[in-house]
């Protein structure tokens, strides 16, 4: 009972706090939606008019991506930078718990740029918004923001050890929306691709998305698949975070800046 | 003599100092890594839309990741001066202001070139880019002009810097903008009327239109008008960011707001 009131106290205050960073309203509400109308208008330019649905959930999931993955890079980096770390880890509270709010409360603001990308099609591309499974579609947003938000804590874990992890968000932003499927099939891309994508949450998180909106495919197993890659990310987030952050206080790195 | 120390020499003590991303661990990921990944995901993404051909996205987001190194890099190089506690000491010295500004774009420009030779190489290596031997020589040139003259609006930002209170949310922006507006994946007369009109007043737009063209094939000859166009285009920036430079120091001293963050 605890763990749960700690982090739904600081799920609350994460997405407070993230809603009123400017780099994270860029990240989760300006960047996808000029993201999304390159989209519009190179899919309007090119043979393939008939998908800006389509494009508007990548996009609005590429913003959920961006804003988890800045997110697990900054929450040790803020930390050391305000110099809480120590304190955090300190705390009576296991690290985990302290940790998953941050990355849960990252995905979670991603749903601004889905909110976005979406109305920014409607309202400037005619986009039509009528979804084939609406129950689905509802099911599968929750469940992509928490399979996001768990592969958040285990990079965001692997990061402590690393004093310029914010330099690894910069580098993966643009291979997970292209391995993920975001805008481009992932069968388009080269074989050894496809294996890649199946243990990252955001294959099945759009997937999910896209068949509940457009039809066709399986949306519960992929809200399934989503689900079932957020307990192994929360196994793996857990003991990584216990092994790095007995590793970091071994070498006393804790606070290096 | 000492105006030439203070342009090279102070450029490049600026770059090491106020450059975030010079250590290879940030350097690789970021400013080498991200410009690959962005080409790769242009490029799929025009195939699976069925516009233009892998050439023509290398081309443009080769020629556009200069801007990593024209906008971030000058956004910290120079808004950097306020975040660190230095621009007042650095406004109080007799330095000509001009070598002082101009000197740090110098290093900015250089990484630029790396940056997007090095995009160019990888667009080469992993996609169905193969453009005549006979065109690199002005391909480079393209290239030179269109980095210096997004390292000209790179000053601008940066001299934002030195008032505004967030300069990397509006270099990001910037950049992000330079992506939609200058051509770079969607061909121009695509864009409506007045997102053309805002794309041909931007740096980068007719380098990229002048290395397209370059790298299928036309002599230089033929797009020297684009190359002469971006040049003068950087050189009002250019002259605009140091108008500004001047007016933000001038101001900051009247109002003692120099070093407000």
């Amino acid at each position: 009972m605890k763990s749960a009131r700690l982090v739904w106290a600081g799920w609350r205050f994460h997405v407070k706090s993230l809603t009123l960073s400017g780099f994270f309203l860029l990240t989760s509400a300006i960047q996808p939606v000029i993201f999304a109308t390159i989209a519009f208008f190179m899919f309007k330019a090119g043979a393939r008019e008939g998908t800006l649905l389509y494009v508007s959930l990548g996009a609005g999931l590429m913003g959920i991506w961006s804003a988890t993955l800045f997110a697990s890079g900054g929450a040790i980096q803020w930390q050391r930078w305000q110099g809480t770390l120590e304190l955090s880890i300190a705390s009576p509270a296991p690290f985990i718990l302290v940790l998953l709010p941050m990355t849960l409360a990252s995905a979670t603001i991603g749903l601004y740029s889905l909110t976005g990308t979406l109305l920014w099609g409607r309202i400037l591309f005619g986009v039509p918004f009528e979804l084939a499974k609406p129950l689905v579609f509802l099911l599968a947003i929750p469940a992509t923001v928490i399979g996001l938000g768990l592969l958040g804590l285990v990079m965001a874990s692997t990061f402590i050890l690393w004093r310029n992890a914010n330099a690894l968000s910069n580098l993966l932003e643009y291979p997970i929306w292209l391995i993920t499927g975001l805008l481009v099939p992932i069968s388009l891309l080269p074989g050894w691709v496809a294996p890649l994508s199946w243990v990252l949450a955001p294959t099945w998180g759009v997937r999910a998305i896209r068949d509940a909106a457009l039809g066709g495919g399986d949306p519960l197993a992929a809200v399934g698949m989503c689900l079932a890659l957020g307990a192994v990310y929360l196994g793996i987030g857990a003991l990584t975070v216990r092994h790095f952050e007995q590793l970091a206080r071994d070498r006393a790195t804790l606070s290096l800046t | 003599m000492n105006n030439l120390r203070v342009f090279f020499i102070g450029g490049a003590i600026a770059y090491r100092a106020l450059f975030n991303w010079i250590h290879w661990s940030i350097y690789v990921p970021t400013m080498l890594g991200s410009p690959v990944f962005q080409i790769l995901f242009f490029a799929f993404i025009g195939r699976y839309a069925g516009l233009e051909d892998d050439a023509f996205f290398v081309v443009g987001n080769a020629v556009q990741v200069a801007a990593m190194a024209g906008i971030y890099g000058m956004a910290m190089t120079i808004g950097g001066e306020r975040w660190t506690q230095t621009l007042s000491p650095l406004l109080a010295t007799p330095a000509n202001r001009f070598a002082l500004f101009m000197g740090r774009a110098l290093p900015n420009f250089v990484n630029g070139l790396m940056v997007s030779t090095f995009g160019f190489l990888v667009g080469w290596a992993l996609l169905d880019f193969n453009p005549p031997l006979s065109s690199i020589p002005a391909l480079a040139l393209c290239v030179v002009i269109s980095t210096a003259s997004c390292t000209a609006l790179g000053l601008v930002v940066g001299s934002i810097g030195l008032r505004a209170r967030d300069v990397m949310f509006l270099a990001n922006l910037v950049y992000f903008l330079l992506l939609l507006f200058c051509g770079v994946n969607i061909p121009l007369d695509q864009l409506p009327g007045w997102m053309e009109a805002i794309g041909r007043s931007l740096p980068l737009t007719h380098g990229i239109e002048a290395a397209r063209q370059v790298a299928a094939g036309a002599p230089v000859s033929d797009v020297s008008g684009l190359l002469w166009t971006e040049a003068a285009i950087g050189a009002v920036y250019a002259a605009f960011a140091f108008g500004l430079f001047r007016y933000f120091e001038a101001d900051g001293r009247r109002r003692a707001t120099l070093e407000t963050i």
